[in-house]
């Protein structure tokens, strides 16, 4: 794309629009224009008030506990033989993500546009888990919505949403995952328009929803920037994450989109492989697509039907991608590749046996992907990754998968 | 633009000072030859509007009965190529009731949107509703179809404020769907009185007909709302009807075209009365 190759930045987007390129808008059914619009308005005025940013900031450093490490993965460095290797260790932070820094900012939000009842999508369960707990710890009423067959396989999250006061709501429609749960939660919101905040995870949706999780998120680059300049003096050569929606990706890549000497990897879903339909990979196997609210790479057939993805993952397991990321897969800033499950089953095992941390499967994914790239770089070269949750909630499956008892 | 089969059914209408009874039903459910005779058996029945739903795998703005109908559909291999191959068949017989396609946007972007209003005209197609479609992104679709001319009907919602209702209407032909509450299809209906002060709200800002759904489910209902509106849209109810006569199972059992055209006889009695019963009162 000729207009992005020229463009002097990465880091315009959205325009006016809420476009990205081709790929964003605002898709979604008239009853929720106007909310749509109060929220962009509500948002604007929020990010250029010191005192909403300030609040942002302090809730981040007394009570998620930014800012997160950023740790020399020394044993996992001397193993691989190649690049020196840096986590950022978002899975430190408060409930066990990158998850809560969204949450932290939306609730404040919400509550400054004086609603009383917060409704969410999750998959995995951690972006439920964490507007869980904000609407705890800021006394409002919390409504989540979560496939069936994650009801299932996440089954410590759903009691922690539930420890937290939120209604869990199982989705039976679809093949009971992430996306149906995203759709019965516009469902929600399109019937309580009034008094709901959607609390979404990701940067994906309606404008301006991409941007805003983005903003809210950026905190991981932000901070790792200076992080790596600190210890190391320069700037990694590599920034790896992993993409389902797409927002610890997105939070860590942003700041970081216009130092060009920085190559930037995204590690999607590959399932069990792309050759069939059984992966989350919308980037590497999909097309450009209208769902959600956004135009987006899909998962879908000839017809325009979405398709059911496949992850070990739960938190991957999206046939879509933030509309963000698309634009930059096309205007070929960023270079998205994907990890098969079983090649992220091994990197949980290896890493956890390494450096005494235990990661999710979604950043397991980006692990897997730099145990290919880093022993092909040269010691002095240095690739940083963002851990962007523990693995905690994820051992039952992988048990599961290994065919051992717990 | 010229007009169009639904400009020329309203003007008749308001010749015989009477409402419009809009059926919707969902394409290909449960199979496209019971569909097909069901669409056939509609204007007979006292159809005036059919709005032929193109089935969609998220359709985020409708509950559980048209979601259901539309698993069913695509199940049974139902495209939108077969969509307007259904349209297409209808008109061999008819060619005076207006079709309206409805659903959602994904589907017509993958087909193409010139190729898709070219096929459609084609097929005569009158009108389009796009649910995730607002006046936002009337680039994508709206003004190629009012340009292939094709009516693109918007939904106005109770959230729709008067400064928006301008921008709603801009580009919105045929006629405006008014959405009777906020919340997904199928849902309760709302107090008939509101109804009315709704379509007068809109009806100041244009000279389009209105027609009112979104939870009409009887006779009845039907009349009180015809009574306020210049036509009546019934979705759910004649999906649910269609799939009360199937097995347990969802195996098409019952007569189901029968069935539709019964409910729909119902409906148009109710809504014939509309103006009638309003006048004696």
């Amino acid at each position: 794309m000729s207009d992005t190759v020229s463009a002097n930045t990465f880091r315009s987007g959205p325009d006016e629009a809420g476009m990205f390129g081709i790929f964003g808008g605002r898709f979604v059914a008239e009853t929720l224009m106007p909310l749509i619009l109060n929220l962009e308005t509500h948002w604007n005025a929020a990010k250029a008030d010191p005192a909403f940013r300030e609040e942002v900031r302090q809730l981040g450093a007394h009570y998620v506990g930014r800012p997160s490490p950023l740790y020399f993965a020394e044993r996992l460095t001397e193993h691989l033989g190649g690049a020196k290797i840096y986590f950022k260790r978002e899975e430190l932070n408060h409930t066990g993500s990158h998850k809560i820094n969204n949450c932290v900012g939306q609730i404040l939000l919400a509550r400054r546009m004086g609603k009383e009842r917060i409704i969410a999508e999750t998959g995995a369960g951690q972006h439920g888990v964490a507007t869980a707990t904000v609407a705890a710890r800021f006394g409002m009423r919390c409504v989540i919505y979560m496939g069936a067959t994650d009801v299932e396989r996440q089954q410590p999250n759903v009691f922690r949403m539930r420890l937290l006061g939120a209604e869990v709501h199982p989705v039976s429609s679809g093949n009971g995952t992430l996306k149906d749960a995203m759709n019965e939660a516009l469902r929600d919101w399109v019937t309580n328009v009034e008094e709901t905040y959607y609390l979404i995870g990701t940067v994906a949706g309606p404008h301006p929803y991409p941007e805003l999780v983005r903003e809210l998120q950026s905190v991981i680059g932000q901070e790792a920037k200076e992080q790596i300049l600190k210890a190391e003096g320069r700037l990694p050569d590599m920034l790896v994450a992993a993409v389902g929606g797409g927002s610890n990706a997105m939070g860590l890549f942003h700041p970081f989109l216009d130092d060009r000497q920085v190559a930037i990897v995204g590690v999607e879903a590959g399932g069990k492989g792309l050759e069939g339909d059984e992966h989350c990979a919308s980037m590497s196997a999909g097309r450009a697509g209208v769902l959600h609210g956004n135009r987006t790479y899909l998962l879908q057939d000839a017809d325009g039907q979405i398709k059911e993805g496949h992850s070990i993952s739960a938190g991957l397991d999206y046939p879509g991608i933030g509309p963000e990321h698309a634009w930059l897969k096309d205007s070929g800033r960023v270079e998205y590749v994907a990890i098969r499950d079983d090649e992220a089953l091994e990197a949980f095992q290896l890493l956890t046996r390494l450096e005494g941390i235990i990661p999710a499967l979604e950043p397991s994914h980006a692990i897997a992907e730099v145990i290919k790239r880093a022993p092909k770089m040269s010691r002095d070269q240095i690739i940083l990754v963002n851990l962007s949750g523990r693995g905690d909630k994820d051992i039952y499956s992988v048990a599961g998968y290994l065919g051992m008892e717990i | 633009m010229t007009t169009t089969r639904i400009d020329r059914l309203f003007a008749r209408l308001r010749d015989e000072n009477r409402p419009a009874l809009v059926t919707y039903f969902m394409g290909g459910d449960p199979d496209y030859e019971t569909s097909l005779s069901i669409m056939k058996a509609l204007p007979g029945a006292g159809a005036d509007i059919i709005e032929l739903g193109m089935p969609f795998s998220d359709p985020m703005a409708d509950g559980p009965s048209i979601q259901a109908a539309g698993l069913r559909s695509l199940k049974a291999g139902q495209t939108l190529a077969r969509t307007l191959q259904m349209a297409e068949s209808f008109r061999k017989e008819d060619n005076t009731t207006p079709i309206v396609m409805m659903g959602y946007y994904n589907p017509i972007y993958i087909y193409g949107v010139q190729r898709f209003l070219a096929d459609a005209k084609a097929a005569g197609i009158d009108g389009l509703i796009v649910v995730d479609l607002p006046p936002e992104m009337d680039a994508e679709l709206c003004i190629p179809a009012l340009e292939a001319g094709i009516n693109f009907i918007r939904l106005a919602t109770p959230t729709t404020d008067d400064a928006r209702l301008q921008k709603v209407l801009k580009n919105t032909s045929g006629f405006v769907y008014y959405v009777s509450m906020t919340g997904i299809t199928g849902s309760a209906l709302p107090d008939t009185s509101k109804v009315a002060e709704a379509v007068a709200r809109i009806k100041a800002h244009t000279d389009l007909p209105v027609c009112v759904g979104f939870g009409v489910k009887s006779a009845e209902q039907a009349r009180a709302i015809a009574a306020a509106a210049d036509g009546v849209v019934v979705g759910t109810a004649l999906v649910n009807t269609i799939a009360a006569t199937f097995g347990a199972d969802g195996e098409p059992g019952g007569d189901a075209v029968q069935a539709a055209k019964q409910f729909v006889q119902g409906l148009a009695q109710g809504v014939r009365q509309a103006r009638v019963s309003a006048a004696a009162e």
